[in-house]
């Protein structure tokens, strides 16, 4: 057992296992923001029920926070082991388009983008809703979400800088998704059906966050 | 007939900082393969009383796996499915300049120009990449086992490996994956292989880990540049045998 944590694979392993868990926390994130498309009640009443729920508070919030901290730390420890690994001496010329997506090559710096941006929403909303229940306790309020949420989408520098963090998000997922499935040993006849599928996720999923984002904007 | 600008690595020793050093080649034919253009340089500065430049070659056809050329950023070239002995110089165009330089990897450090060592390869094989033969005299007939014929064909298409190393070489991340996955695999889908497979699988990747090979980011370039066409499906397999052998302790 202790082979399997310390190696290279598990290390891998453990990474698609997080990003698999990310990927679907994204999918329940994205269901809950589209209902502020169509409906006010809707999207407050499940906004409520997401941010007083026990449950989902004190046991699915920690582990989401631990799966994010756990996804992005193992990423740049095992970016610095395969920088290690590459040594100090460099390719003068190396022309890796030829052989591999640009999606594929530069995960660590659209993780990065991501990270930077979880950084601005958690300022933005998690921070804020930390002290209006815990800090300053004020009173339940199950009508406030959707005029809290609207009206960050009206400053047109955030939406713009919601919309490139989609874009980075959506250029990680089109490696990463399939990726996670390889890393777990799940390359099999199913696997061109699979990755169509994950493509099709890694692009509309942030493009449903990219177009509530603009909705918003242009509907004040 | 071509004239090359050709940019080659140039190290003395092990310890040598080494430096890109610029050279002309005149009167190439396209019928040349690379390395007897390389032989053609050779020859040019062995007249003029320079070192030849040293890099590795066998067979010259393909199959023994120690040709390491990186070849205007690209491992074997700018072809597919071929070793460095392979490419031929209608690739190439006249007055191009070709960029030469040796895999680079932490795990294969430069022993003279061209020339890497490829010892940690060997290292992993030993560390379980066979089967045990017991050979008291009443060894069972492999042809007596009955094996599918989709199983023999992948086992085959696995062993075809012959560990040249682009794979490390062209990976962003100087993994080893794809060598070890078919190494394991030509083995794992085997009767025969089945009864060393768990420790096999751990022992091959705890030596690759050793050996300060990087982690597979799935990028795919390995099974792109690989001369021998060897798939990823090898290193899902390898992943799966390892998870499972180290849950099984």
């Amino acid at each position: 057992m202790s082979g399997l944590l310390s190696s290279s694979i598990a290390r891998k392993f453990a990474m698609a296992l997080s990003a698999l868990f990310l990927i679907f926390f994204l999918l329940m994130h994205v269901s809950i923001n589209l209902l502020s498309i169509f409906s006010e009640d809707a999207f407050n009443v499940a906004s409520h029920f997401m941010g007083t729920n026990p449950l989902i508070q004190f046991l699915m919030q920690p582990i989401l926070i631990i799966g994010v901290v756990f996804h992005f730390v193992m990423g740049f420890i095992l970016e610095l082991k395969n920088r290690k690994a590459v040594g100090v001496h460099k390719y003068v010329k190396n022309n890796g388009a030829a052989n591999s997506t640009w999606m594929s090559r530069n995960m660590i710096y659209s993780g990065l983008a991501i990270l930077l941006f979880i950084v601005i929403h958690f300022l933005d909303f998690w921070i804020p809703e930390l002290k209006y229940k815990y800090v300053e306790v004020l009173p339940e309020e199950p009508t406030r979400y959707y005029h809290e949420m609207v009206e960050k989408f009206h400053n047109p520098i955030k939406v713009g800088v919601y919309v490139v963090a989609f874009v980075f998000l959506a250029l990680h997922l089109l490696h990463g998704f399939m990726s996670a499935f390889q890393s777990m040993g799940l390359n099999n006849k199913y696997t061109k059906t699979f990755e169509r599928c994950a493509k099709a996720y890694s692009i509309v999923i942030p493009g449903l966050f990219i177009f509530i984002a603009i909705f918003h904007y242009f509907n004040q | 007939m071509m004239n090359l600008t050709l940019k080659i690595w140039r190290q003395k020793d092990a310890n040598d900082k080494g430096q890109m050093v610029d050279y002309k080649v005149t009167d190439i034919s396209e019928h040349m393969s690379f390395l007897e253009m390389m032989d053609v340089l050779n020859e040019q500065l062995v007249n003029s009383g320079d070192q030849p430049v040293a890099f590795d070659h066998d067979c010259r056809e393909g199959i023994c796996g120690m040709c390491s050329l990186y070849i205007n950023g690209e491992a074997h070239g700018p072809d597919r499915g071929i070793t460095t002995c392979q490419l031929h110089m209608r690739m190439f165009n006249d007055g191009d300049t070709i960029t030469i330089e040796p895999w680079r990897a932490s795990a294969f450090p430069v022993i003279k120009d061209l020339i890497v060592d490829r010892m940690s390869f060997e290292r992993i094989q030993q560390a379980g990449g066979f089967i045990s033969v017991n050979t008291s005299g009443n060894t069972q007939d492999a042809n007596a086992i009955p094996i599918s014929k989709h199983a023999a064909d992948e086992a085959m298409d696995a062993a075809a490996c012959i560990g040249c190393g682009a794979c490390v070489a062209t990976c962003k991340n100087s993994s080893a994956m794809l060598f070890v996955g078919a190494k394991v695999s030509q083995y794992a889908l085997l009767p025969q292989g089945q009864v060393e497979a768990a420790d096999r699988v751990k022992n091959m990747v705890e030596q690759m880990d050793l050996e300060g090979f990087g982690n597979c980011t799935n990028t795919g370039a390995c099974e792109i540049e690989c001369p021998k066409g060897i798939s990823l499906e090898n290193i899902a397999r390898m992943n799966r045998e390892f998870l499972s052998a180290s849950l099984k302790g």
